[in-house]
């Protein structure tokens, strides 16, 4: 079966959601993940309003995702949340958690009740973001799918902590945490704002390390993330783009431009998830029992009537979507400053 | 057990622990938009005051609702795996559509309605506010047209070779015999709770002698709305009943209780208990009703669960109870909102105690009527999952043709096992009472702390006058007019209870 053009250009979109969803939520995932470095009561209220009025439109991303790739490949929707039943639900606690957490939390002053939320704050952030690399790395490396399109049995957590999805768990943390510290840099000021900095350094250099352990990982145990640079030769220029990035993070930091920084990381996102959808291209799950079981674009395509009328729907809502998506970001831009009306 | 059992466990419990959030956000949001528009319009403070307070209760609302929400949109993948194969092409696009048209919306400019107070204009906070709102309402309008799509199908064909429902038609997908007319009771159902909502946590300060100004105010807004709704919601339950009665006339027998097809006109039971060993139902049944609101006649007959086959049959005893249980609920709703706008307008509503006290405990009820309206709806179209095409054949029996079972929906029973299911399930039931437990408590709080007193320092100085009326015009503007009106005459009449306002002011 050929790839049609609505297809590919669902394809695509799921990847511009993604790297949108990894971007944005991304940030607000890694101000969690450093929440604990917060000094006292009223830093962490400092962090967690830097993002408190945009982590929930941030998580529609995901959201969205959810409904597109239902929508346009119900085939691969059904079968990786099936196979992957266990995992997912600790990732629906993980987001259940990590939002009422930021609404509860200052809403009573007893030190217990706010330490519990801090923790289910920190705690639902961090490892929400390492099973996200975990189900990224697993998909690379290929999942159970058999010959009905569906996983032969399902695949437990355990299962599912390879040495490889580790690693690309630990990288995602790493990652998510440079971000938010990058993010948090342009937020705050004062003490706080110095210490920060501090964190970024570390974040970066962690990162930086996560990052040379996967590389090297993937070239030599996952053969298909290789080979889809043998076809796709031109996609050596993003591996470049993306290191010159990655190399422009400490440099903005260093001159004093928080806002390059964290365009520059948001880019290193970006990069990362599309060399993600091409090494899974053209499939969207590959089997780890035979090539041809892989879940192909063709296969788990919903028709093209479906995929057009999809279409439309994007092309009327997305424009809606970035423009107050852009004007809410503006309402909130500045440093972060408490009011009543804060978490 | 058996993975169905347990997987629609699950569902039942995780959608209606959902559906315990966005009721609230949809009816409160709309009250918003009065409160704030009052505010716009007459520059009271008292208004700006009121819109913050219910904001705030609305954000930890919204905030339940996110969070079980997204338990909702990967639960197809997970547990109705199959499910999700069959219906992806039609259903899948409902889905995606509300995620760009409402959710953003409503995110978004949530951030502007609770953190935004002085970070925008008046108008922009106002119109942030109208956003959220029909944020709200437009998640409604998807869900539904998904859920209603399952209920009475229509747009698409069989493609036998993929085994999978194919779009064909995709406005027939939208206008569903069964979409609008369910969107508009459902919705019709949100706004009631919202109504119930104010006027239970109003009569409680009212009752209390706490914020009276305040109280009274929101009590007014959300009666007046309540009222409406409640007799709206009548005449939408009738639309809702027949429409039911053509598509899935297996599920009103079950709602009636009717076992057996009589000849001549069938009655209708007020309330009563099904037996169904002896397919009987003990209870007080009025004669020719049901005949009536079905057809407007005396004579024809309702066609009984007998005329099904056996394996077509819904289960009786859960739809019957809460079907009654929600129009007797109904019937409730009308009567004590009619009553408390006749008092209102006596000008002595606020003095009968007794009322005050069954509006405090009146929004449980509301709860419940959301709740039991549902399970009727989806209990009755059981044991399908994807409702067939329903044809009476010449003897009078109903042929079941097409459609998707319950049990053929489930994820592969390979790959999902009953373990992991009930694992899920515990894990749910821990979380959710934790989180529910929670949720009480901090609304509690924020009902404790009550409003702000309207004459804070910080507080913005009221717009001069008429300075709102160049952004509205048109109807919206005539309803907040008559609204204000309506406020105004019953402010008045409150000069009686000048000496509690004055003591209220005093603290
Ligand atoms: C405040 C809530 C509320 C109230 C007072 C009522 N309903 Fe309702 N009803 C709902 C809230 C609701 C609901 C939760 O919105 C449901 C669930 C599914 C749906 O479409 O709407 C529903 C479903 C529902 C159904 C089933 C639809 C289906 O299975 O497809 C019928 C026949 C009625 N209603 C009829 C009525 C009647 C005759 C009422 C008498 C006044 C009434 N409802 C009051
Ligand atoms: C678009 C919206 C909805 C969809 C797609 C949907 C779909 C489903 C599905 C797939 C099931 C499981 C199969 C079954 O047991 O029947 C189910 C059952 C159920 N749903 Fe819904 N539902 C929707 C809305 C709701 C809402 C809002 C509620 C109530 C708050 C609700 C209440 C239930 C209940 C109580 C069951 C269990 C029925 C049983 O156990 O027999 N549903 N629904
Ligand atoms: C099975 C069906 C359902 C699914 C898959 C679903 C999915 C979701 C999701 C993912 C969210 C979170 C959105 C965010 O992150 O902002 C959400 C919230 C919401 N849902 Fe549902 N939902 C379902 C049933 C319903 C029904 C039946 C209604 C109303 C009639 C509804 C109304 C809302 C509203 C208004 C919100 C916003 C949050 C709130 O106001 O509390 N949903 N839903």
């Amino acid at each position: 079966m050929e790839t049609t053009t609505l297809q590919m250009f669902w394809y695509v979109l799921l990847g511009i959601l993604l790297a949108g969803y990894a971007i944005l939520d991304g940030f607000d995932l890694g101000v969690g993940i450093l929440h604990p470095l917060a000094k006292d009561d009223r830093e962490r209220r400092v962090m967690m309003n830097s993002i408190g009025p945009l982590w929930d439109g941030n998580e529609v991303w995901l959201v969205v995702f959810g409904g597109a790739l239902f929508a346009a490949f119900p085939v691969a929707y059904a079968a990786a949340f099936s196979g992957l039943y266990l995992a997912f639900m600790l990732l629906l606690f993980c987001l259940i958690f990590r939002g009422v957490s930021m609404e509860f939390r200052s809403k009573r002053p007893e030190r217990l009740w706010r330490k519990f939320w801090d923790f289910a704050f920190c705690a639902s952030s961090t490892l929400a973001t390492f099973l996200f690399g975990v189900a990224v790395g697993n998909s690379m490396h290929g999942l159970p799918l058999g010959a009905d399109g569906d996983f032969v049995s399902s695949v437990s957590l355990r299962q599912m902590l390879h040495p490889f999805p580790v690693c690309v768990g630990l990288f995602a943390v790493t990652a998510f945490a440079l971000h938010g510290a990058i993010y948090l840099n342009m937020k705050t000021e004062g003490e706080l704002h110095k210490r920060i900095r501090r964190w970024m350094w570390t974040c970066f250099w962690l990162f930086l390390f996560m990052y040379i352990v996967v590389t090297v990982f993937a070239v030599l145990a996952i053969p298909r993330a290789t080979a889809s640079f043998r076809n796709h030769p031109w996609a050596w220029i993003i591996v470049i783009l993306n290191v010159l990035a990655i190399a422009n993070i400490p440099r903005a930091i260093y001159l004093g431009r928080p806002l390059r920084a964290f365009l520059t990381s948001a880019c290193v996102i970006a990069a990362f998830t599309f060399l993600f959808g091409l090494a899974l291209y053209p499939n969207l799950i590959v089997s780890s029992i035979s090539p041809e079981y892989d879940l192909s674009i063709p296969r788990a395509a919903s028709t093209e009537k479906t995929l057009g009328i999809m279409a439309i729907i994007a092309f009327l809502g997305m424009p809606f979507v970035l423009s107050y998506t852009a004007v809410i970001y503006w309402v909130f831009r500045g440093k972060v400053v408490l009011h009543d009306d804060s978490y | 057990m058996e993975v169905e059992v347990l997987s629609r466990i699950q569902f039942a419990m995780t959608i209606m622990f959902h559906y315990l959030f966005p009721p609230l956000s949809i009816g409160l949001g709309l009250l918003m938009v009065f409160m704030e528009g009052l505010y716009l319009k007459t520059g009271d403070r008292q208004y700006h005051v009121m819109t913050k307070f219910w904001s705030r209760i609305f954000a930890a609302n919204f905030a339940m609702g996110v969070a079980t929400g997204i338990v909702m949109e990967f639960q197809f993948g997970t547990n109705w795996a199959n499910y999700s194969r069959f219906v992806g092409d039609v259903f899948g696009s409902a889905l995606a559509a509300e995620g760009i048209f409402a959710f953003f919306l409503e995110s978004g400019f949530l951030a502007v309605l609770v953190f935004g107070w002085d970070r925008v204009s008046k108008k922009m906070h106002f119109f942030a506010t109208c956003m959220v709102s029909l944020g709200s309402i437009f998640s409604a309008v998807w869900i539904i047209i998904a859920n209603s799509w399952m209920q009475t199908p229509a747009g698409h064909i069989i493609d036998s070779v993929q085994n999978r429902a194919v779009i064909v038609d995709f406005w027939a997908l939208v206008f569903n015999p069964s979409s609008m007319i369910r969107l508009f009771h459902t919705l019709m159902g949100a706004f009631i709770l919202g109504a119930f909502f104010v006027m239970s946590i109003s009569a409680f300060y009212v009752l209390k002698n706490r914020h009276l100004d305040f109280a009274k105010k929101s009590f007014t807004i959300a009666l007046i709305f309540g009222t409406t709704c409640s007799l709206i919601m009548m005449f939408s339950g009738d639309l809702q009943a027949r429409e039911v009665g053509f598509h899935q006339p297996a599920k009103l027998a079950a709602f009636e209780g009717v076992f057996k097809t009589k000849p001549g006109p069938t009655g209708m039971y007020l309330f009563g208990w099904p037996n169904t060993e002896t397919e009987t139902v003990a209870g007080v049944e009025v004669p020719y009703l049901l005949t009536f609101l079905m057809y407007r006649d005396f004579k024809t007959p309702i066609m009984g669960l007998d005329r099904f086959r056996p394996e077509d049959r819904p289960p009786v005893k859960i739809p019957f109870m809460t079907y009654h249980l929600m129009i007797g609920l109904g019937g409730f709703f009308v009567g004590v909102t009619l009553l408390a706008s006749y008092l209102l307008w006596r000008g002595t509503l606020f003095q009968t105690r007794w009322l005050m006290w069954v509006f405090v405990f009146a929004v449980l009820g509301a709860y419940v009527a959301n709740q039991a309206g549902w399970v009727s709806a989806e209990v009755g179209r059981q044991p399908f999952i994807v409702y067939p095409k329903v044809v009476q054949r010449a003897d009078g029996m109903f042929d079941m043709i097409g459609g998707m079972r319950t049990v053929d929906g489930l994820s592969n029973r390979k790959v999902v096992v009953a373990g992991q299911v009930l694992t899920s399930i515990i894990l749910f039931t821990l979380v959710y009472i934790l989180l529910f437990a929670v949720f009480v408590f901090v609304l509690n709080t924020k009902i404790q702390h009550g409003p702000d007193e309207p004459h804070e320092p910080h507080e913005p100085s009221p717009l001069p006058a008429g300075g709102a009326g160049a952004s509205g015009g048109g109807a919206g503007t005539d309803f907040l007019n008559a609204a204000a009106t309506l406020v105004d005459r019953h402010g008045q009449t409150l000069a009686s209870n000048e000496g509690e306002n004055q003591k209220e002011e005093g603290r």
